[in-house]
């Protein structure tokens, strides 16, 4: 069952059927300001005149950069209105890295958010000669520039006005030429290695899993929804522009990337995404506000949790709870979990989701047992996210959910992930080798992942099926090695913010770690001990201790496990810089690059396995601002203690 | 980008001299300031630049010479007047209300433009409340403007120093001055936050057209944003010009690297 109708059309459905309701909001000047249905049309329609006057044709490529902004959004739907292929880009990457997209689209057109993304447009007219048209949202600092065919939004809509004028039906006409098959964006995949590839979706495989999401959860139009993470991200895409236009909620955009946190606040989300990551800032921000409270707080708050964690997942999951228990919950609820959910912005949520990352067990627990419907998912940008959900009170840190409606999935003889679903990819942009690489004649989607079906039906993700590779040699000779599996579990404890394990064909498995400075840094605060940045502190010898016994601690863990017992790591070192996406390490998506990483600091893990106790390393950085640098230091190393793996009884 | 409108001289100081005692603080000092420059005045310490701010202000009563601003020209000014006629400022050591919001600290800039007295703004009641409206809105843009949107609601105290003098910024600038005084605006900064700072005040310059003043030790900073700069030594007035010119003005060099006897 396609879906038969396009973004364009479902957003003038809601223009007619509810003028007035809500569609976006944005703060502006301290006040959330409101843009309804009619309105919203009434800009996507002069947007859409004004790029057709400036040439954009069916078929052609817009490229969108930016926070999300209603204009921008508006600009999406106009794009799409003219059977034009809007590309978001991420707004946070170096204008080096937009040339790619830009060339492969054959990009003419770009809508920018302001000069910052201007000057990076600018800067990349040389290497792309046809990017002739520019506008920007935000005229701020931009009064002297004066570049061929940089112009305002204001100028786009008030051109758009006119042409509006001259042809009236042009708009709805154009709408009507749209089909459900045609391709509604390019989502470029930030990739561990390589170029980046262009997935395309239409608006029927977009559609269709927004629906199905939709229904899955049964959400409403009365659902209130924070627009926070990058336009580029396809998740974004699903929950604040698939499932806005098909569901017809509110979707709010925060005053700015420092505001998130107060913004969130104020409109209280009902629906809400956020990867691990966020949650993990969240529940750390609490822990460390709550170490400073006063004793007696202090107790009350660990008394509550206490009880939150016995009994709050059980009451989530509708399972038996004897009515003191939920007496003292409920009392628990009016001192602790109320009051805290609404510190953290959730007390509206019914349904959050988080995935892209594995969540630790104790962090995914203390979100359900204070009240959250915290739920994962499972999904990429090549299956427009929705593959599998976790049903409301089936919720669990270890698997994924349950395939939802559409999806079929099964596993390859080699043991990786195949799936089926009305929401796959059309194919990547210009890449036909890459495209049957991944997608087979008869429409299975190769997802990379190694993964399976546990008993009761969840699917369960162990690594990228590429990553897993064997030890060999050594006392664990040919024992399974999962690079991934091993860093989530070091990541899971708060000092540890980043771990990078290597083991494949070698005989035991190592790791790179960077802690968490404001974890680290709070800690360290608390036992007088003075350190002058990240380099130095990363080096101290406490927090060598510290990072040990948190990676003894993953080791006794994997030893329970038969199969991961040989990735038990033997040596580890704290790197003196934090693994940064502007050097390359890590993606935009903070998914650890190996093959950079083992490049760049081949001569550590060299020490590692040559078992040196200290190695001195220097190198480059690029800061914020584009400038570069250098960072040194020489790195301790130290061995971890490893256990027998425990067999399993029977 | 294109070079800016910079117009008639807005402000001109004549033969300024002031004293504390037998401290010659300041001797014979004369420079003049157009519409729409960035004027800095630079020195070694205690080479009288806070003084000269102090003069132009109204704070300091200089004993010789004149200050002539839009046309008028005063013996000595006063700081009330001077607030009055347009020209607002920013201090060394930050004088903001600690324990007030930034909010509010950058409403107290909008004071003079109130026109209903203490008892109306305290009862906050019909006309009144329409005008603190009117105000909000205008440091709402500001807030915008020098993006400090997340510490709307927060004490000013509890902020780190660099956004501290992003809110003293705010504040003068709220009085919609013609000509903005800042004394030290990159005092105490790491370089991530001046950079900030070199965007806001060359932001201010091309967006509101406002004439800037201002005192400062980094030279890289003073070189690279203003149109001409005044140096100052031991009270003295030692060089006036370009950037370029000043950096090869021998007395400059050796003010400030010595000379080799």
């Amino acid at each position: 069952m396609a879906a038969t109708t396009t973004f364009p059309r479902l957003l003038l459905d809601h223009a007619t059927q509810r003028p007035d309701a809500a569609a976006l909001r944005e703060k502006e000047y301290g006040i959330w300001q409101t843009l309804t249905w009619a309105e919203l049309a009434q800009l996507v329609r002069e947007l859409a005149h004004g790029l057709a006057q400036a040439g954009l044709q069916r078929g052609q490529h817009l490229v969108v950069v930016g926070e999300n902004r209603p204009r921008l959004q508006a600009a999406m739907l106009a794009a799409q209105a003219l059977g034009a292929i809007p590309v978001p880009l991420y707004q946070d990457a170096v204008a080096a890295e937009f040339a790619f997209p830009i060339i492969n689209a054959e990009v003419d057109f770009a809508i920018v958010e302001d000069q910052e993304q201007v000057d990076k447009m600018l800067e990349l007219r040389e290497q792309c000669p046809g990017l002739g048209h520019i506008w920007f949202d935000d005229p701020r600092g931009l009064r002297n520039y004066e570049q061929a065919g940089l112009a305002s939004l204001d100028a786009l809509c008030e051109s758009g006005r006119q042409h509006a004028q001259a042809q009236p039906d042009f708009f709805n006409t154009q709408v009507a030429l749209g089909e459900p098959g045609d391709v509604a964006a390019l989502f470029f995949t930030s990739g561990t290695t390589g170029n980046p590839k262009g997935v395309m979706h239409t608006h029927a495989s977009l559609i269709d899993r927004a629906q199905a999401g939709a229904r899955f959860d049964k959400l409403t139009c009365d659902e209130e929804v924070l627009a926070y993470l990058p336009a580029a991200w396809v998740g974004q895409n699903i929950f604040s522009y698939a499932q806005w236009l098909a569901c017809g909620y509110v979707v709010n955009c925060p005053e700015s990337a420092s505001t998130v946190g107060i913004d969130l606040k104020e409109i209280g989300p009902t629906y809400y995404f956020a990867p691990p990551r966020v949650f993990e800032g969240l529940l750390t921000s609490v822990m460390i506000r709550m170490e400073d409270a006063g004793a007696p707080k202090r107790w009350l708050f660990n008394q509550c949790m206490a009880l939150a964690r016995r009994v709050g997942p059980a009451l989530m999951d509708g399972k038996p709870v004897s009515t003191f228990d939920r007496f003292k919950y409920a009392l628990g609820n009016l001192a602790i979990y109320g009051p805290l959910r609404n510190t953290l912005g959730l007390t509206r949520v019914r349904v959050a989701y988080t995935a892209g990352e594995a969540i630790g067990p104790d962090l995914f627990s203390f979100y359900r047992s204070i009240g959250i419907n915290l739920k994962q998912l499972y999904g990429s940008t090549e299956t427009a996210v929705f593959v599998c959900l976790q049903p409301d009170n089936q919720a669990r840190s270890d698997t994924v959910g349950v395939p939802i409606e559409g999806v079929e999935i099964k596993l390859s003889p080699s043991g990786e992930l195949l799936i089926k679903s009305p929401g796959l990819l059309k194919g990547y942009f210009k890449n036909p080798a890459a495209t049957a690489e991944v997608l087979t004649a008869e429409g299975w989607y190769h997802t990379g992942d190694a993964g399976f079906i546990d008993a009761s039906g969840h699917l369960k993700i162990i690594d990228r099926a590429k990553d897993v590779g064997r030890i060999m040699g050594g006392p664990n000779d040919g024992a399974m090695f999962a690079p991934k599996y091993v860093e989530n579990k070091l990541k899971f404890f708060a000092h540890i913010k980043e771990a990078v394990a290597f083991g494949d064909r070698r005989d035991r498995c190592c790791a790179f770690i960077n802690i968490d400075f404001d974890a680290v840094g709070n800690w360290a605060e608390r036992r007088n001990l003075a350190y002058a940045g990240y380099t130095d502190l990363a080096q101290k010898p406490e927090v060598y201790e510290l990072i040990r016994e948190c990676v003894e601690k993953v080791n006794a863990d994997l030893a329970q496990d038969e199969l991961l017992a040989g990735s038990q790591i033997s040596r580890f070192l704290i790197l003196h810089k934090e693994l940064d996406a502007d050097d390359g390490e890590l993606t935009r998506t903070r998914k650890v690059r190996r093959g950079a990483i083992a490049d760049k600091y081949g001569v550590l893990i060299e020490a590692l396995y040559a078992g040196r106790n200290s190695q001195f390393i220097e190198t480059a950085v690029k800061f914020e601002d584009g400038r570069s640098g250098s960072v040194s230091a020489d790195l301790k190393i130290v061995d971890v203690k490893t256990f027998p793996a425990v067999r399993s009884a029977a | 980008m294109t070079s800016k409108k910079i117009g008639d001289v807005i402000l001109e100081v004549k033969n300024i001299s002031l004293a504390f005692g037998g401290v010659k603080a300041l001797s014979d000092i004369s420079f003049d300031v157009r519409e729409h420059e960035i004027r800095a005045i630079i020195g070694p310490n205690g080479a009288g630049k806070s003084s000269m701010l102090n003069c132009i202000n109204g704070v300091y009563q200089p004993q010789q010479g004149a200050i002539t601003f839009k046309g008028q020209t005063f013996r000595h000014m006063n700081s009330r007047q001077v607030a009055e006629m347009g020209v607002a400022r920013t201090f060394q050591n930050l004088a903001l209300f600690k324990g007030m919001s930034v909010l509010d600290n950058i409403m107290t800039g909008r004071n003079l433009h109130m026109k209903r007295n203490l008892l109306w703004q305290a009862l906050r009641w019909g006309p009144a409340e329409r005008e603190e409206i009117a105000q909000r809105e205008k440091v709402e843009r500001i807030i915008d403007f020098l993006e400090i949107q997340a510490y709307r609601k927060t004490p000013v105290g509890r902020l780190p120093y660099g956004l501290q003098k992003r809110v003293d910024l705010g504040r003068a600038l709220a009085m919609e001055p013609q000509v903005l005084l800042l004394d030290e605006p990159m005092a105490g900064m790491n370089v991530e936050e001046k950079q900030d700072m070199c965007r806001f005040i060359l932001d201010v310059n091309d967006e509101f057209g406002t004439t800037i003043v201002l005192i400062e030790h980094d030279m890289g900073v003073v070189m690279d944003i203003s149109d001409r700069v005044v140096v100052l030594d031991y009270g003295k007035k030692i060089g006036d010009g370009t950037p370029d010119a000043v950096r090869s003005n021998d007395d400059v060099i050796s003010a400030y690297l010595g000379t080799s006897h």
